[in-house]
C-alpha cells in the first residue's frame, strides 16, 4: 500500500512529468493561455494516460516478451488506435463528456508524456495496479503543472514586461522557476 | 545541375540558421531540455536525431508517390519508430554507458515534433536529394542548438567542458543549471539573447533612415 502511495506522489509532484522530465511540453506552452482550457486538457491527458498504462501493461505481459524489438512501434500503434476507439465510444455514449474533453484527444494521442509513461512503466517493471497509480499520479501532476502555468501566464499578461522578453523566453523562465519550486517536494519522503 | 546544387545548399543552410528548429521554431523541446546537462550527452542526442531524420526523410521521399494520403501520418510514425529502434539498439550495443544516461529519451525521439513535421512539410513533397539536404540542415541546426545548450549548462553548472575542469578548484558550480530547472532557464536566456539581437537588427535600418531624412 505504502509503495502505491509513494508511486502516486512521486509521479505527481516530485518527478513531475512536465517540470522534471520535460515531457508534454508542447501543450504545456501551447494551450496554457487560459486556466479552464488548461484544466480540461489536463483531465483529457489523465484519461489518455490511464488507457496508455493499461495498453502498455497488456503489451508488456502478452506480446513483447516474444518480440522485444517491436516495443516502440507497437506502443504507438496500439495506444493511438485504442484512444481513437474510446473516443468514438464516448462520442456515442456521452456527448457532453465528448464536448468537454474530445477536442483534445487527437492532440495528445502521441504526445511525449503518453509514450514516456509507457516507457517508464516498462523500465521500472510496474505491475498492473502500480501502473494505474503511476498513470493517475502523472496525469494529476500534468494537470497541476498546466493549471499553475496558465495562472502565472494570465498574471503575466497584466504586468509590464519588456518586449524582448515576452513570448517563449518568458514562458521558459517562468517554467524554470516553477520547476525549482517543485524541487522542494523532493524532501517529502526521506529514506531514513 | 548548378541550379540544383545551389537550391540544395539553400535548403541545407536555412535549417542551420534562419529556420533553426530550436532557436526560431522552438520544436522538439522534450528531448532537448532533458538530456542537455552536458556537452557529450547533447552531442549523442543530436547525432541520434540526425540519423533518424536523415533515414526517415530518405525513405519517405522515396515512397512519397506510393503512400496513400489517408494513412500518411501513421506511415510516417511507423517509419520513424523503425529508425529510432535501430538507433536505440545501436547505441545500446556500442556505447552502453551513454545509452544508460540518456535512458528512455532516445526512444522518445519518435514523438519529436521536428521529425514528423519535416516529413509532412518537406520530405513527402520533394525529391530525394532535396529531402536529404533539408534533413541534413535541420538536424545540423538541431545538433548545433543542443550543443550550445549542453555546453553552456555544463560549463556554468559543473565548471567543466566534455568532463575537463575549466576554472580550477575555487570555482563554485551553479548546480541548478545541470538540474531540470536550469534547462528551462538556460534556454529562456538563450532565446532572450536571440530576441534582443533580432530587435536590435530591426531597429538599425530605421535609425539610418531617420538620419538620412
Amino acid at each position: 500500500m505504502n509503495q502505491l502511495v509513494w508511486i502516486f506522489i512521486s509521479a505527481m509532484v516530485i518527478n513531475n512529468f512536465t517540470l522534471y522530465y520535460f515531457l508534454g511540453l508542447c501543450p504545456f506552452f501551447g494551450v496554457s493561455g487560459r486556466i479552464d482550457t488548461a484544466f480540461r486538457l489536463g483531465l483529457a491527458n489523465l484519461f489518455v494516460l490511464l488507457i496508455t498504462s493499461t495498453c502498455a501493461w497488456v503489451l508488456n505481459t502478452f506480446v513483447l516478451p516474444h518480440a522485444p524489438y517491436l516495443q516502440l512501434i507497437s506502443f504507438i500503434v496500439v495506444i493511438a488506435s485504442t484512444v481513437q476507439f474510446v473516443e468514438m465510444v464516448i462520442k456515442k455514449l456521452s456527448p457532453a463528456l465528448f464536448r468537454a474533453l474530445g477536442i483534445f484527444l487527437p492532440l495528445i494521442t502521441t504526445n511525449c508524456a503518453i509514450l514516456g509513461l509507457a516507457l517508464f512503466q516498462t523500465n521500472r517493471a510496474y505491475s498492473f495496479v502500480e501502473g494505474i497509480f503511476f498513470a493517475v499520479g502523472a496525469g494529476a501532476g500534468l494537470t497541476l503543472a498546466l493549471v499553475l502555468m496558465a495562472g502565472l501566464r494570465v498574471e503575466a499578461e497584466l504586468s509590464d514586461i519588456p518586449a524582448a522578453v515576452k513570448g517563449t523566453a518568458m514562458n521558459l523562465i517562468i517554467a524554470g522557476i516553477l520547476s525549482m519550486a517543485f524541487m522542494g517536494f523532493a524532501g517529502l519522503f526521506s529514506s531514513t | 545541375m548548378a541550379k540544383d546544387s545551389s537550391q540544395a545548399y539553400a535548403e541545407f543552410a536555412k535549417g542551420l540558421w534562419k529556420e533553426n528548429p530550436v532557436f526560431v521554431q522552438v520544436l522538439g523541446m522534450c528531448p532537448m531540455l532533458a538530456v542537455t546537462n552536458s556537452a557529450i550527452n547533447a552531442l549523442a542526442m543530436g547525432g541520434a536525431t540526425m540519423f533518424v531524420l536523415l533515414g526517415s526523410s530518405l525513405l519517405i521521399s522515396l515512397l512519397r508517390n506510393v503512400i496513400p494520403k489517408q494513412v500518411r501520418i501513421s506511415t510516417y510514425i511507423i517509419v520513424i519508430a523503425t529508425f529510432v529502434t535501430l538507433a536505440d539498439f545501436t547505441l545500446k550495443a556500442f556505447a552502453p554507458a551513454l545509452h544508460k544516461e540518456l535512458g528512455a529519451f532516445i526512444s522518445l525521439i519518435v514523438v519529436n515534433c521536428l521529425i514528423l513535421g519535416r516529413q509532412e512539410a518537406f520530405a513527402s513533397r520533394n525529391t530525394v536529394g532535396m529531402a536529404l539536404a533539408d534533413a541534413m540542415g535541420m538536424s545540423a541546426g538541431f545538433l548545433f542548438a543542443l550543443f550550445c545548450l549542453g555546453s553552456a549548462r555544463e560549463i556554468v553548472g559543473n565548471g567543466s567542458f566534455f568532463g575537463f575542469p575549466l576554472f580550477g578548484p575555487n570555482y563554485e558550480p551553479w548546480v541548478i543549471m545541470v538540474l531540470p530547472p536550469g534547462g528551462f532557464i538556460m534556454l529562456g536566456l538563450i532565446l532572450l539573447l536571440f530576441g534582443a539581437i533580432k530587435q536590435a537588427r530591426a531597429k538599425r535600418p530605421s535609425e539610418t533612415a531617420r538620419k538620412a531624412a
